[in-house]
């Protein structure tokens, strides 16, 4: 990644490294990920060791690592998605998207993930698929909805 | 230079605001933007009025709020027409059109937009007429549905930051004493008196303090805070500056979750506000009181919700949390003495400084003064937010506000407290919800998610759902809680599995009495209520598990088998979706299940029709 | 400024600051720590010191190690609760580590020779061998050594300890102080053919070598010393007394 775009974020915390956090968050939500050499530049500039945000960066659930997917599928795992059947929701995306929970498809197209409750309860099992929240989904909604996104990418 | 100069200037300020509204005489069409709204498409809602209003030239008479969540995500889109706060549901943008011209317009009541009670079937047409509202007591909610949440005048002409004017006029000693008689207790899980917490903060030796909003609602099921802030982000924020006032701190922070990406952008914008108003700065309202509030985003971890972890986590660390042998009212973030309160404790301070604490005591009961707001969510008809008078039975949450449970099934259980709570069974329903008597009956008030459950729903496998959630979210530094709950977990899913036995259960209480023991913080001391309360009152669940390898509910697993009925009219459209291809059958012939393959996912019941899937 | 308490009913005295489970091993009383040591921060983590405390009138059971001395407290250091809780906390690190020879004779003494828990499938990260994650090697690597080489990885029952990115941190020095305060001794340190290896995290340094030809430092380790405290640039080749 353009390594000023970090200088410009540290800046913006007058490079305090209290604000680590702050920091790897604005990198990420550029980024969509946490790309090792922005880790090794926010370690120099604000003289903390890798090693406290490697151990931050796998601590914090919200962090990646790795590149993610163009197109995001969040399922909601709170409690009150859980009763009303979110689990089988993930084992259904992870047969659509042919890909593991936690996991992106090879060809990058898609993340899916699980969240432990955004806080819509009223709306459970849901589903955010980038950044849309889908509300009562059932299993037939997101094979539509998957298809729709995968036309949709095959298309342009 | 900041607008309002002093407690004077605010008084004449919100003159004004009131005097010009008064004036224009618009009628406020409140229509809920919440996040639950958002997902039904409230948005377009909005805009389709807006557009509306334009096109039939009626800009001058009527305005148009977007507003915070008005609790009732049930029946989302809400559009409530005030002054008579007439209530229409479940709008569509298709609808607006209509609605303009002839309710709005013409003053005819559309039926089809009313709330249709499915108890009774009767329509209801103000907010006030509805069971869901007409039981609630709604003190720090009531303002979601009247509050545009990002203007600061909306809330000062409401009488916002009178508390506040009214707190420095009395000066600290005073405030904490109306704040103490008040009994406020903290309402993010633990139940402290907020006046002690702000004495000994106050009293302890130091040149610096900091005022902290614990804003980072890990509780699944729960989302009231995450609406406050988005519906009412100044009460949260008045309340700050007040305990700062009272305590001496200059300066604070918010530590919110970053999955509320719209309460972060409403804090943000009324925090801007606030500045320019002068209610945050320098000699706030003409006094010597400075204050400022940052905005501190969580990372994803539970356990920065324990008020240790978050000061690690503000500090730049990870958030692992640290032995309190000394309070963080003593030595807290950067080992200074640290009040932290939670966002529904905030917005009461300004309440109870605005009507006195005489007052706020007569609202709940003698321990538990207040009112609650919990999250009402699961098996329930009216899932929505739901603020009670602290004391309303479960019963009367659940059926009177709740109404009742869905598809004609049965009451089994309802879940307090999040993971570091409980479930009660039916015998518990006419307890008097309060701090004190959740506690009693191995549950807890936690920060108010109130999840209902049906006989649809496995007691064990709620059980193995928050020891995941809880395994998964420890920190991992103490041995009970990072072992411990991966063990506790495996036990269980063992008996899920069919593979438990009675030893199972005899080593899970044995290890459930240690974790609860030694564990460093409250994520580990009380990791323990959803297993031992489900133990308690669902034992004879977890014996079918173990003796006769069932799962009576129809939940686990590994436990059940689908099959498919006479119901069966053979339209093949389980056939069809079946990812396994395991369903066999010809059109208009009855279906069967190939059991060794199935892989019980439940597509099939799913989609079926004609209820012709049963689950054994 | 000095504290006074009891410990098992025996009147003992402290400083403000200082721990009780330091005062009472001072004072000859026994309890069983596997986190624990004096030059570092104490953290709570092993759960084994265990003990119950009085304070104020209230009886609280609770790790020692990291409750610093407070007037008037009474602690006492063995009871049936107690002795049952470090059994089981015991057990479950039992199962962490079921080669470690200091873990098995600790658990022993408390009557577990064998855990009812099986040894736990490898983290995601990495292996687990018999690593209890007791921070031992993190908390000297950072406030002792100051190269801040390890640290831990991860959360919850995934956590995991050692470099960035689970490779060989390029800031260790081989100083092996890791591996000498490790106790389940599961990280491995040898020199073998000129170099200083530090098996657990994979890394690996050439030594310097004395004017015998013996090596005994590597020279990224001797190379940081000089830098960190302003050594001159041949202190090395002093003779060691006149150093």
């Amino acid at each position: 990644m353009d390594l000023t775009k970090v200088d410009a974020i540290i800046e913006n915390y007058d490079g305090d490294a209290t604000s680590l956090l702050a920091i790897m968050q604005d990198v990420q939500d550029q980024e969509n990920y946490l790309p090792r050499e922005a880790v090794n530049h926010i370690s120099t500039k604000l003289d903390v060791p890798v090693s406290r945000i490697y151990s931050m960066a796998t601590f914090f659930e919200s962090f990646h690592l790795e590149p993610r997917g163009k197109h995001i599928c969040t399922v909601c795992m709170g409690t009150a998605c859980h009763v009303r059947g979110a689990q089988r929701l993930v084992e259904h995306l992870e047969r659509e998207l042919k890909v593991k929970s936690g996991g992106t498809t090879e060809d990058l197209q898609f993340t899916l993930e699980e969240v432990n409750c955004v806080g819509a309860c009223a709306l459970g099992p849901l589903v955010i698929i980038d950044g849309e929240y889908h509300g009562n989904v059932t299993s037939t909604r997101l094979t539509k909805a998957v298809k729709n996104l995968k036309t949709r990418e095959g298309g342009e | 230079m900041a607008l309002i100069a002093n407690s004077a200037k605010l008084r004449s300020y919100r003159e004004e605001l009131v005097d010009k509204k008064a004036k224009e005489g618009k009628k406020v069409v409140a229509i809920c933007a919440g996040t639950g709204c958002n997902a039904y498409g409230s948005p377009k809602v909005v805009a389709a009025f807006r557009e509306e209003i334009e096109k039939q030239g009626l800009s001058d008479k009527i305005e148009i709020k977007p507003t915070g969540c008005h609790g009732f995500c049930e029946r989302g889109t809400l559009v409530l027409m005030h002054p008579e706060k007439q209530l229409y549901q479940r709008v569509k943008p298709e609808a607006v059109a209509e609605i303009v011209d002839r309710t709005l317009k013409g003053g005819e009541v559309l039926e089809e937009h009313l709330y249709d009670n499915p108890v009774t079937g009767e329509k209801h047409r103000t907010e006030h007429e509805i069971p869901f509202y007409k039981h609630q007591e709604r003190l720090i909610l009531g303002k979601n549905g009247e509050i545009d949440p990002t203007s600061i005048d909306d809330y000062i002409a409401m009488g916002g930051y009178d508390g506040l004017a009214k707190a420095l006029e009395k000066g600290p000693e005073a405030v904490l004493e109306e704040v103490k008689k008040a009994n406020v207790r903290g309402r993010g899980g633990g139940g402290f008196p907020a006046g002690r917490k702000w004495e000994t903060c106050k009293n302890a030796p130091s040149d610096k303090r900091y005022i902290i909003c614990n804003a980072d609602e890990g509780d699944p099921g729960a989302f009231m805070d995450r609406s406050i802030l988005e519906g009412n982000p100044h009460a949260v924020i008045e309340g700050m500056i007040i305990a700062a006032f009272t305590i001496g701190s200059d300066e604070g922070y918010v530590y919110v979750r970053h999955e509320y990406p719209l309460a972060i952008e409403r804090l943000t914008i009324a925090l801007a506000q606030a500045r320019e108003w002068g209610f945050l700065g320098k000699g706030i309202l003409g006094t010597g009181l400075d204050f400022n509030i940052k905005i501190n985003r969580g990372g994803g971890a539970f356990v920065c919700g324990e008020s240790t972890a978050l000061m690690m986590s503000i500090e730049g660390k990870v958030g692992e949390p640290r032995a309190k042998h000394i309070h963080t009212v003593i030595s807290g973030l950067y080992n200074k003495p640290t009040n932290l309160n939670n966002v529904e404790t905030y917005a009461n301070i300004p309440l109870i400084l605005d009507k006195g604490a005489d007052w706020y005591i007569g609202k709940g009961t003698k321990g538990s003064p207040g009112t609650k707001i919990f999250s009402l969510v699961g098996k329930v008809n009216n899932t929505g937010l739901v603020e009670a008078e602290m004391g309303m039975t479960l019963r009367q949450i659940i059926f009177d506000i709740g109404g009742g449970i869905p598809d004609g099934n049965e009451f089994k259980a309802v879940q307090t407290g999040g993971p570091s709570g409980g479930c009660l069974p039916a015998s518990k329903l006419d307890l008097k919800v309060d701090f004190d008597s959740l506690w009693e009956e191995g549950s807890m008030m936690g920060s108010g998610g109130m999840i209902v459950m049906d006989d649809k729903t496995c007691m064990v496998d709620v059980a193995k759902y928050f020891l995941g959630f809880l395994k998964f979210e420890s920190c991992g530094k103490c041995t009970t809680c990072r072992e411990g709950l991966r063990r506790l977990h495996e036990l269980v899913t063992d008996i899920s599995e069919g593979k438990g036995t009675e030893e199972t259960i005899s080593l899970i209480e044995e290890l459930c009495d240690t974790v609860e023991a030694g564990s460093l913080c409250a994520l580990g001391t009380t990791a323990m209520n959803p297993v031992l309360s489900t133990l308690k009152f669902f034992r004879d669940e977890y014996m079918a598990h173990v003796k006769d390898h069932r799962c009576p509910a129809g939940v686990c697993k590994e436990l059940i088998t689908y099959e498919i009925t006479d119901n069966c009219n053979g339209c093949m459209v389980c056939a069809k979706r079946c990812p396994e291809d395991c369903i066999a059958g010809e059109k208009k012939q009855l279906h069967v299940i190939d059991i060794e393959k199935c892989i019980k996912c439940g597509i099939c019941k799913d989609v079926c029709k004609f209820d012709a899937v049963r689950v054994y | 400024m000095t504290v006074k308490f009891t410990i098992n009913g025996v009147k003992v005295e402290a400083e403000s600051g200082d721990s009780v489970i330091d005062t009472a091993r001072r004072y000859g009383f026994d309890i069983p720590s596997l986190c624990h040591h004096q030059a570092v921060t104490p953290y709570g983590a092993c759960r084994v010191c265990l003990v119950e405390i009085t304070k104020g009138g209230r009886k609280k059971i609770t790790t020692c190690c990291n409750y610093e001395v407070l007037d008037g407290i009474d602690v006492v250091t063995d009871s049936e609760a107690i002795h049952k809780h470090r059994a089981m906390v015991l057990e479950l690190i039992l199962a962490e580590a079921p080669d470690a020879e200091p873990v098995k004779k600790l658990a022993a003494k408390y009557g577990v020779n064998v855990s009812r828990f099986e040894r736990p499938k490898a983290g995601a990260a990495q292996e687990r061998h018999d690593c209890i994650m007791c921070g031992l090697c993190v908390r000297v690597c950072t406030e002792i050594v100051e190269v801040n080489a390890l640290a831990f990885n991860g959360r919850g029952y995934n956590r995991g300890v050692g470099g960035p990115y689970l490779e060989a941190p390029q800031s260790c020095i081989a100083c092996g102080a890791c591996a000498w305060v490790c106790p389940t001794d599961c990280i491995g340190f040898v020199e073998e053919d000129g170099m200083r290896k530090v098996l657990k995290w994979d890394r690996e340094l050439p030594m310097e070598k004395d004017e015998d030809g013996r090596p005994f430092a590597p020279k990224f380790q001797l190379h940081y010393f000089k830098e960190k405290f302003g050594l001159p640039a041949d202190i090395y080749k002093k003779a060691p007394g006149t150093r």
